[in-house]
């Protein structure tokens, strides 16, 4: 394992976009199906609904913060490439880091910020109601996540990603960390406030930190929530699916492969389950998650002890 | 390399001083968490990787959350509007000072350990030492604070067990809100 150069910064950019990219299309042509539209106008929803976008003039609002409005955005769109960054794709990360597994939760925590910020530069209530939405939500899901990160990195006595992928040459971490499993996919449609947990961006609020954003900056906010999702879901199929191990195709073949499976999952069940209000997830986090995720651990550092 | 140490110490400074320049909550808030960044990065340059990179994942969840208060518990929001980030200057000034000097003291006093290279594992070090010579500290530590958080809530929360419960506490909650797990 080694630091890759910009070939491979390219590579895993690349990978990151396509797989972004498919998980809207697929959004798009359940969505168009759903409401009996055509499945092709579903398929390029993510390219019309970006042309449209780029072409949009943008909305002012009377006395917006534009310099913390606009980081918010810029930020979006930079953090999935910092989490990228530690997954190990063809076996170079762009970022081999000792501490990945942290640096990936770090660049998770920063979003609690950007997706605040959007919310409050725009100075309008319904951003503002948005953000603190955002926050409150992220309270149920960021603790439960820490610790689902955890687990795999105790199973594989590392905080180095590509060490937890070698650690699962035998069995995948999924198999015996399920609930770590599930609470991780649960914190990546927090983190990219999007499905089940967007009710920082729901319609009941006009979009809450989406409500202001016009033209490019909201191109660039839904971009970024897209490749945020996509981002986690390559963390996750490194840290709890085996990574980009497999038989006969190359190492980043696999892993772009589990990790579109996964985003597939992910917005095939988004349409099933229902939005979680942050008074009501909270409660869900705290008294559910949270000690599912503890007894977890539990689990994961007794059989790795036991197993020494 | 030390050419990008001071440029991140320069930033962190920078960033420190505009929170008392800014004339928005927010705006203060987020220099603050911008001076914070600086630091971790820094730690990153010097090879404190895991400490860097909890510095920065620690300063900006807290900014967040100071978010939050700082609308929740400011009568009239005033975190809403332009304002002056300065107050008590004369006394605050004071305090600086004293700190600033008494920290450089201590930085110049301090018989620093002197170490060959880089340690290669500070992650694995920091860990035996939380765990070994260190214990007794966190041991006592931990539950100071965590006590200190629960006494800063139930004085802050308007409605106690009481109020939810009935006086006997043996009453269903009687919440405005119901809860996600159907209590």
């Amino acid at each position: 394992m080694g630091t890759g150069g910009p070939s491979a910064a390219l590579l895993a950019v690349g990978l990151l976009a396509l797989a972004a990219v498919m998980a809207a299309s697929a959004h798009g042509v359940l969505a168009e199906r759903a409401s009996g539209g055509s499945a092709a106008r579903g398929l390029t929803r993510p390219f019309s609904e970006a042309a449209r976008l780029l072409r949009q003039r943008r909305r002012a609002t009377v006395a917006a913060d534009r310099l913390l409005w606009r980081s918010g955005g810029a930020g979006l769109g930079v953090i999935p490439l910092l989490m990228v960054a530690v997954v190990p794709v063809g076996g170079t990360a762009l970022f081999d880091s000792a501490v990945g597994v942290v640096w990936f939760n770090t660049a998770d925590v920063i979003v609690w910020a950007l997706v605040w910020l959007l919310g409050w530069g725009a100075n309008s209530t319904y951003g503002l109601v948005g953000g603190y939405r955002f926050l409150a939500g992220a309270l149920g899901y960021e603790l439960p996540l820490m610790f689902a990160l955890t687990a795999p990195a105790v199973a594989a006595a590392s905080l180095r990603v590509s060490d937890v992928v070698a650690a699962q040459r035998d069995l995948w971490f999924v198999v015996w960390m399920p609930v770590a499993f599930v609470v991780m996919c649960l914190g990546i449609a927090g983190f990219s406030v999007w499905g089940p947990l967007s009710p920082g961006a729901a319609t009941d609020l006009a979009g809450g930190v989406l409500a202001e954003l016009s033209g490019p900056d909201r191109l660039l906010v839904q971009a970024g929530r897209y490749l945020l999702l996509a981002a986690g879901s390559a963390v996750a199929v490194c840290l709890f699916l085996g990574g980009g191990s497999g038989p006969l195709l190359p190492e980043g073949l696999w892993l772009l492969v589990k990790t579109v499976v996964l985003l597939g999952v992910l917005v095939v069940l988004r349409r099933r389950l229902p939005l979680l209000r942050p008074d009501r997830f909270l409660e869900i986090g705290w008294l559910i998650l949270l000690p599912a995720t503890l007894l977890q651990l539990l689990v994961v550092s007794v059989v790795v002890v036991g197993g020494r | 390399m030390l050419v990008v140490f001071v440029i991140l110490a320069v930033i962190a400074v920078l960033a420190g001083a505009m929170v008392f320049v800014v004339d928005s909550m927010a705006r203060a808030t987020y220099a603050l968490a911008v001076s914070f960044i600086a630091v971790g990065v820094a730690l990153l340059v010097l090879r404190l990787e895991y400490l860097g990179v909890i510095t920065i994942l620690m300063m900006v969840m807290e900014m967040a959350i100071m978010a939050i208060y700082m609308i929740m518990f400011m009568g009239m929001n005033p975190a809403l509007m332009p304002m002056s980030m300065v107050h008590g200057k004369r006394a605050a000034l004071g305090a600086a000072i004293g700190t600033f000097l008494l920290l450089v003291v201590g930085i110049l006093l301090v018989p620093w350990p002197v170490r060959p290279e880089p340690a290669a594992a500070s992650t694995q070090e920091l860990g035996s030492a939380l765990m070994g010579s260190k214990m007794l500290v966190m041991m006592t530590v931990s539950p100071i604070m965590f006590a200190a958080i629960v006494a800063g809530v139930s004085l802050a929360s308007a409605r106690t067990r009481y109020d939810r419960f009935g006086d006997d506490l043996d009453h269903a909650p009687t919440d405005p809100q119901p809860g996600g797990v159907g209590r």
